[in-house]
């Protein structure tokens, strides 16, 4: 395998973790706030110097220079692909702008530490290719949240329920996929599995934990926990490789009602942090119907998707919680009229939640389209699936845009004003979705390379010599071994 | 001597560029909190639409002199991976040019009546940002040669339209008027998106010169069945209804009139509303190889013009008159393009987006207008029937009165049908899962509800 020229890898996990350490023993809020601002900032260059090393090397997978976890654990831990090359940049811009963007009114009840060991641990995930190493990180990760929880003194029991299942899941199917040891498993093994996956990404009905979290912790953590979409990345590690098209293209259906459903009920919600929740689930249900349609042009448009959403609803739910600050919890019931205090903080709002919609000229667009290209290739009702699911969410935002910044004239007594510090972060995340929407095609290639290898691992694993031999065993289901299903339809076939 | 092909790359690019680059010098002073002045914002105003104008008619001048009627300036595969290819291309001919004109001419008017209706307006740079916004949409949907370019213009019309329908967003109604545009908006943008994807799925590519076999506008036939063109058709037509407001999308139109004056004079009067007619007009040929589609369109621009013109009889206010007269034409409009009659639609489109600007814009000096004409004769201004109104029998003449005033009804039967169910359903939903999260929770799910943020301070707060 090619390695880096530098452990950028390993440097980036590092330094939140040591960080975390570090701003722990910090008794000020506002001291932990600083360093925890460095040290994010330090992983996030860290990051993209993994991303820009990568891309460098034209690789399809690249190690950490050096080997030192290698060479300590016997085996490649830590591992970047073109999957999680630019989640890792993303991932770590967003614990950045959390951190910065945390005001005075906040900092007493957000802990920076656990948030530094949280990004450590995403990083670590998202750096990881070993089935068991990624279970392990999924599963630590739910960590902080839960302590959160715990430590506001929030009931505990709807987030430990479902993630314990979720542990749960994972770990009973991976030992199914490891006890089975050939390249056909069973749906033993893979409906587990798949349960996790839908657990995590709050699939529908499996949701109520995601609300409950937005309910009771605290805003930054909920939406590190949600928005890098770790159910996704669950669905491609360990899912993708193993799963049959049949038993994918149901959970693809069931993404695209999760999608529809709670797109329907953003509409209706009466809280901002339900309404973000509900806006969340519909399209990380769109990224992962995509990928479960398993078609070069659904998944290279739900990688793109992914991206846009990481960067546009992170966007959008930090404008959300930057409001929040300022006013408290924001109801949708009521006019809030807070336009004339916060121009700047509107126009983040609407466009950052267009682009989440793929809205033309944003770094959604495209990757929208293909989406709905792969659906509609799969089938026309998948195809109006998506697209109402997404026109539903953008009467969602400019209702919920509506019911914030307008309908009346709100008097204050203090300035609500926005930081230097926040505008900061409003114009690197309007330069990002606007610079995506402008040259999509870097990002979209990218994925597309991505989607290419995911499809050929498939392929790659169907060729194993024991596949033949396995093939036929009473109720085993045996991967694809066709083509990926992307070549152009014959119009007339099609639509005549 | 001249090369003439980079002559008219460079004038193209600049009928593009300039309400671009307006929209961007407006768009990036104002997320920097340091909004222009007046006097800056009008200068940026009159040089681009000036600019996009001169550039425009040149190449009008050009495409004359050379006899070329057919320009087209792509900007290269923006996204280009295995089956799938994103093309931004521009087209000039016999529809777009004369399009392009218009939607200068006009917006250059409005611009200039802007800067004193107006003037010292709160909200003057946000109007002027929401108003080139509108402009590019404009442009890049006159000028798209891909059904891609084409979509993107749309929405940013959409998106600008909705906006300035709540400009004086201090107040609730403008705010709610404005978001049943954006929706009725949205969900015909749907139907466009997957016009978009299927067009894209049969020829390969989103290029409206893909959809003919020879010839340029409005000449060329069809490369698809009839059952696919019935296919694609249907759904732009009903995108197309969507933008136009024909039956029975019709209820958002009155409530558009909300904005200010001017803006519903290029919208709803002038531009907007007729680019339901301009993508009728641009896909002609899909339109002429299904009898079926043509019978649709032209039944569904009687039946509008039919409601339209009975429900701006009863209006009690100008604009709204207006409005309705104006969809009257723009259905009149659209039952010609079905019946295939596609230069007399767009002569049409010429004049009566013109009149109708100069109407709207009349529209605030009305009182005064008639008070000079009252005194002119030395009397009150006769009220005139129509021989329709005289043969109507009284009962049926109650009834389409209510009708009339009720607009149709539409209104109330897409809320009382589709809303209302709508948001029981979901709301029944919500209670279930708030009753299944407090079961597994053991408790309350949902304190936030019982939180009152006005209330509390802000040390307080979560």
């Amino acid at each position: 395998m090619t390695d880096l020229h530098f452990p950028w890898l390993e440097i980036s996990i590092l330094i939140p973790l040591l960080g975390a350490v570090v701003v722990g023993r910090r008794r000020d809020p506002l001291q932990a706030r600083q360093w925890s601002v460095l040290i994010s900032g330090l992983a996030l260059i860290g990051t993209l110097g993994t991303w820009s090393d990568f891309g460098l090397l034209h690789a399809r997978e690249a190690d950490d220079a050096w080997h030192l976890l290698s060479s300590l654990s016997g085996r490649e831990v830590l591992v970047i692909d073109q999957l999680s090359a630019p989640l890792l940049p993303l991932t770590a811009l967003l614990y950045f702008l959390t951190n910065l963007t945390t005001l005075r009114t906040k900092i007493r009840r957000f802990s920076f530490s656990w948030t530094l060991f949280s990004e450590a641990i995403t990083l670590a995930t998202l750096s990881c290719k070993e089935p068991w190493l990624v279970i392990a990180l999924l599963s630590l990760g739910t960590i902080p949240p839960f302590f959160e929880l715990r430590s506001r003194g929030k009931s505990t029991r709807v987030f430990s329920l479902h993630m314990g299942l979720f542990i749960g899941l994972m770990v009973l199917g991976w030992s199914f996929v490891e006890s089975e040891g050939t390249r056909t498993h069973s749906l033993l093994a893979i409906v587990p599995l798949l349960a996790a996956v839908c657990l995590r990404s709050g699939m529908f009905p499996a949701h109520i934990w995601m609300t409950d979290l937005f309910e009771n912790a605290t805003f930054g953590t909920a939406l590190l926990f949600t928005v890098p979409i770790a159910g996704a990345y669950a669905a491609i590690r360990l899912v993708l490789p193993i799963a049959p098209d049949g038993v994918l293209r149901w959970i693809g259906v069931i993404s695209l009602l999760t999608a529809v459903y709670t797109s329907g009920m953003a509409l209706i919600q009466k809280e901002a942090r339900r309404f973000f929740c509900f806006l969340f689930l519909s399209h990380s249900a769109l990224v992962l119907a995509g990928l479960e349609l398993v078609t070069p042009i659904s998944l290279t448009g739900a990688l793109c998707v992914w991206l846009s959403v990481g960067l546009s609803l992170g966007g959008f739910g930090l404008t959300l919680r930057a409001l929040e600050a300022r006013r408290g919890r924001l109801g949708l019931m009521e006019f809030q009229g807070l336009y004339d205090h916060t121009p700047t903080l509107a126009v983040c709002f609407v466009l950052t939640g267009l682009a989440s919609v793929g809205f033309p000229g944003t770094v959604g667009f495209v990757g929208t389209e293909l989406l709905v290209d792969g659906a509609v290739e799969q089938s026309p009702t998948f195809g109006f699936a998506v697209v109402l699911a997404a026109a539903l969410n953008s009467i969602a935002i400019v209702q919920a845009y509506f019911r914030l910044f307008t309908g009346r004239v709100h008097t204050s007594s203090v300035d609500l004003g926005i930081l230097p510090r926040e505008r900061f972060a409003v114009f690197t995340l309007a330069a990002l979705v606007l610079l995506g929407g402008f040259y999509p095609s870097f990002g979209v290639v990218s994925r597309h390379h991505a989607a290419e290898d995911l499809l050929e691992h498939r392929q790659v694993s169907d060729e194993k010599p024991d596949h033949d031999s396995n093939s036929g065993e009473p109720g085993g289901v045996s991967p694809r071994t066709e083509q990926p299903t992307n070549q152009p339809t014959n119009p007339e076939e099609s639509w005549g | 001597m001249f090369d003439h092909e980079l002559i008219l790359r460079v004038l193209g690019l600049t009928v593009v560029g300039a309400p671009a680059a307006l929209f961007g010098v407006l768009g990036l002073s104002s997320l920097r909190g340091k909004p222009l002045n007046e006097r800056a914002i009008v200068t940026c105003v009159q040089s681009a639409i000036f600019a996009g104008l001169l550039a425009s008619i040149a190449i009008l001048a050009m495409m004359l002199s050379l006899g070329t009627r057919h320009v087209p300036i792509p900007l290269g595969h923006w996204v280009s991976i295995p089956h799938y290819h994103f093309v931004f291309k521009f087209e000039f001919d016999r529809l777009s040019v004369p399009f392009v004109i218009l939607t200068f001419l006009l917006c250059g008017t409005i611009g200039a009546f802007c800067n004193r209706y107006m003037h010292r307006e709160r909200g003057f740079n946000r109007f002027f940002v929401f108003y080139s916004l509108f402009v590019l949409g404009m442009i890049v949907t006159s000028l798209a040669g891909t059904i891609e370019t084409l979509f993107t213009g749309w929405e940013l019309v959409g998106l600008s339209s909705a906006l300035l329908v709540a400009f004086y967003h201090e107040r609730r109604s403008p705010v709610q008027n404005g978001l049943r545009v954006w929706s009725v908006y949205r969900l015909s943008d749907a139907a466009l998106l997957l016009a978009s994807i299927v067009l894209h799925h049969l020829t390969g590519e989103g290029d409206f010169d893909k959809l003919v076999s020879v010839g340029t506008w409005p000449e060329g036939a069809a490369l698809l069945t009839e059952s696919q063109c019935l296919l694609v058709g249907l759904l732009l037509l009903l995108a197309a209804m969507g933008k136009s407001a024909m039956v029975p999308f019709s209820g958002w139109l009155p409530r558009a009139m909300e904005g200010p004056t001017p803006s519903s004079a290029v919208f709803y009067g002038a531009l907007s509303v007729h680019l339901g007619a301009f993508l009728l007009l641009r896909v002609s040929p899909i339109l002429d190889a299904s009898p079926v589609l043509c019978v649709a369109i032209v039944v569904l621009g009687l039946v509008t013009a039919a409601f339209a013109t009975m429900a701006g009889r009863v209006q009690t206010d100008i604009k709204g008159v207006l409005s309705f007269a104006s969809l009257t034409q723009v259905a009149i409009i659209t039952a010609e393009i079905g019946c295939g009659l596609r230069y007399l639609a767009l002569i049409h489109i010429l004049g009566h987006a013109c009149l109708r600007t100069l109407q709207f814009l009349r529209a605030p000096s009305l009182l005064r207008d008639y008070h000079m004409l009252e005194n002119a004769i030395g009397d009150r201004l006769p009220d005139l029937k129509t021989p329709f109104d005289r043969r109507s029998p009284a009962r049926w003449g109650d009834w389409l009165y209510r009708l009339s005033l009720e607009r149709g009804y539409f209104d109330s039967l897409l809320s009382d049908f589709v809303v209302r169910p709508f948001v029981a359903l979901f709301e029944w939903c919500d209670g279930i899962e708030r009753r299944w999260t407090e079961l597994v929770a053991g408790g309350s799910s949902r304190p936030a509800d019982q939180t009152d943020p006005s209330q509390t301070p802000l040390e307080d707060l979560q």
